[in-house]
């Protein structure tokens, strides 16, 4: 384990893409101390915000200070006047790591009626920066929390039914054909209007990584199937059985370890899947539901045609962040793939 | 030959039962069915939405509804939808036709634009050339497609050079048969080069492996030694030879395009067969739901087929019969 981390280290993309996804992930989790406003803090007198530069003035950091010009746009314009901020200040209330309370963060107004726009703010003046931060949560959270819960049911069916054979394996195997002739998207949807009543929204998360890992597990099941079903014929394993060992520790002990490999490039593989599965959900609006903030839900706003014209890039970013998680995890894959298995290198 | 496709087929009959089975069954579950938003409106008498109901088969127990409707089915009468208030038959063909259209367009680009590319890197590899496909290749399968309809969307509307939905104009009814062809081409650009860049990233990346693959083989180097011009080479033996595993994508491709085009017709406001479940999951319009997964099925099985034919064709060595 440690030798591959150093194997990745040494690569150039290996060593990009983790620099990327650990600071990602280290965005999700100290995202009160980097948001500048709470997640859902609207201002009507603020909709459709230009992004405000931090700039060097007057001897510190400030931002400028906008005034609206026509309410109807809404037009802002500078008024000349900065606001001064204050690096690792105190602001509104939140719990690092959903444990501690903390009022500590990296920059805010040193006048608290001040706003900080860093990529705009939307249709009801909530600042795009800070639910971008807080989307972020969500969004690389379901990868993780998915592709376990995946690879567990796949492992297990799959492992099984190709160690075993016989009976298990056919319905098995049947039951994996099933789910993968269903057309993944549409089950979803009839899953999801299914469960959806019955959770709220926070714990609507939980139902997407579910739903999502049920409908992804059968392609990872039927590949393990064929690896356990060759591993079982190899000498070592039917070694340990004329040895008399329990199916449950041969399984565990000599077939496990050679799985561990694939599932470790897999699981990089099929990470953007499910940010991607989340993302489209909620962006049809069938994930996670205001005012709680995800990239996908995040996205949805940008169709407006009002925002078009206004600040349709700002609104960009979570697809932008979207896109460097996902290309992070694809490279990280491909690189951890080369290392495990320089065969499949695709030249 | 013929007993293999029989066999093939055959397989849509389970497959058929169990979905349609578990879809009647997650819409039975799911809270509510078609009638509920009308039974929040004050102004609607009880005994209409009773009579209603009724008419439906909605007050009876969902196993007699599935009864009823695979009955049904097998006299070729896939039902009624209750917010359309035509056939569904009628409905899912016309809407069939327009995704069909879009996923032929989108196949078509994906294929012609990703085989020369994807040739050209594989046999200047290492070029400028290769290195920038490549590149481009990797960030194009790691863009989310309803991002990228997005920025389809917002350019039609900002530049005004292309519709910004929908597949047919205003006026399309009152156009000379030329002219619909044109319109509908017209509305198809956007939705095709959306649809296709993921395509033509992933098959451009295959065919390029595939290529350098081959290149190395003990044949090819048989026939350069004994004077084969190189471009003989390249074409008669290489490019046939590399194309094989991409023909058995196609036909995923084909099935896979059905519901892959789902959001992108959403966001592109196309009226596809992916919009018309879409909003008939929502609203719990049974029969129409019903009928387009079952639809979509067979679309799987069928691309499924279609791919292990074309396999066949240009492959002699595969046999048919002797696969499961």
């Amino acid at each position: 384990m440690k030798s591959l981390l150093l194997e990745v280290y040494r690569r150039p993309l290996g060593r990009a893409s983790l620099f990327v996804l650990i600071a990602l992930y280290l965005g999700a989790l100290f995202a009160g101390f980097l948001a500048t406003q709470p997640v859902n803090s609207q201002d009507l007198a603020h909709t459709y915000h230009p992004p405000t530069p931090i700039v060097w003035h007057d001897g510190g950091l400030a931002v400028p200070d906008y005034r609206v010009v026509d309410k109807s746009g809404p037009r802002y314009e500078r008024t000349g006047e900065y606001h001064r901020l204050r690096l690792l200040a105190p602001g509104f209330e939140y719990r690092l790591l959903g444990l501690l309370p903390l009022q500590r963060h990296l920059v805010q107004p040193v006048d608290p009626s001040a706003k900080v726009y860093l990529l705009g703010s939307d249709s009801t003046g909530r600042c795009v920066f800070s639910r971008l931060v807080y989307g972020s949560r969500v969004s690389l959270l379901i990868g993780l929390v998915g592709i376990t819960i995946t690879l567990f049911l796949g492992l297990l069916v799959g492992g099984l039914s190709g160690y075993f054979g016989g009976r298990i394996d056919f319905f098995a195997m049947r039951g994996v054909e099933f789910l993968m002739a269903i057309p993944s998207l549409y089950l979803l949807l009839a899953l999801r209007s299914v469960l959806a009543p019955r959770f709220n929204s926070d714990q609507m998360f939980v139902v997407i990584v579910i739903i999502l890992s049920l409908i992804g597990w059968a392609g990872a099941a039927r590949v393990l199937r064929g690896m356990s079903l060759s591993l079982r014929r190899r000498q070592f394993v039917l070694a340990a059985e004329s040895m008399g060992q329990s199916p449950l520790r041969i399984l565990r002990l000599h077939i496990l370890p050679n799985l561990a490999s694939y599932l470790l490039v897999a699981a990089t593989l099929s990470i953007p899947g499910y940010i991607l599965g989340e993302a489209a959900l909620s962006f049809l609006g069938l994930g996670i539901a205001e005012p709680a903030s995800s990239w996908g839900l995040m996205l949805s706003q940008a169709q407006n045609i009002k925002i078009f014209m206004l600040n349709f890039w700002w609104l960009l970013t979570p697809g932008v962040a979207m896109f460097v998680t996902v290309i992070a995890f694809n490279l990280l894959g491909d690189v951890l793939r080369d290392i495990v298995d320089p065969r499949m290198k695709t030249q | 030959m013929l007993a293999f496709l029989l066999r093939r087929l055959l397989t849509l009959v389970p497959l058929l039962l169990g979905v349609t089975l578990l879809a009647f069954l997650l819409m039975w579950l799911a809270p509510g069915d078609f009638l509920t938003p009308m039974k929040m409106q004050r102004d609607i008498p009880a005994d209409l939405i009773q009579q209603l109901e009724a008419d439906f088969g909605l007050n009876r127990p969902w196993y007699v509804q599935y009864g009823y409707w695979l009955g049904n089915v097998l006299q070729l009468n896939l039902g009624y939808s209750w917010s359309f208030k035509v056939p569904v038959s009628d409905l899912i063909g016309s809407r069939l036709f327009s995704t069909f259209l879009l996923s032929l367009t989108s196949t078509l680009f994906a294929w012609v634009v990703a085989i020369p590319l994807g040739v050209l890197a594989a046999i200047y590899k290492d070029s400028i050339f290769d290195r920038v496909s490549s590149f481009l290749a990797y960030a194009a399968l790691s863009i989310p497609e309803f991002f990228l309809a997005l920025l389809a969307v917002w350019f039609a509307a900002v530049t005004g050079w292309f519709p910004v939905g929908g597949a047919t104009s205003i006026e399309y009814d009152y156009l000379s048969a030329g002219g619909q062809f044109v319109d509908r081409l017209y509305h198809l650009i956007l939705p095709t080069l959306v649809l296709g860049i993921g395509g033509v990233a992933g098959l451009m990346r295959v065919m390029r492996a595939n290529f350098l693959d081959t290149i190395r083989a003990e044949y090819v180097q048989t026939a350069r030694a004994k004077g084969v011009p190189e471009g003989v080479v390249m074409f008669k033996h290489v490019l046939r030879n590399a194309l094989n595993p991409l023909i058995s994508a196609f036909g995923f491709s084909f099935s896979g395009l059905l519901s892959g085009a789902l959001i992108v017709e959403i966001v592109m406001n196309y009226p596809g067969l992916g919009n018309l479940i879409y909003q008939a999951l929502l609203r719990e319009d049974q029969f129409v739901v019903l009928a387009s997964i079952m639809l979509s099925c067979v679309m799987l099985v069928l691309g499924n087929l279609v791919a292990d034919l074309c396999l066949a064709w240009s492959d002699p060595r595969i046999r048919l019969e002797n696969q499961e």
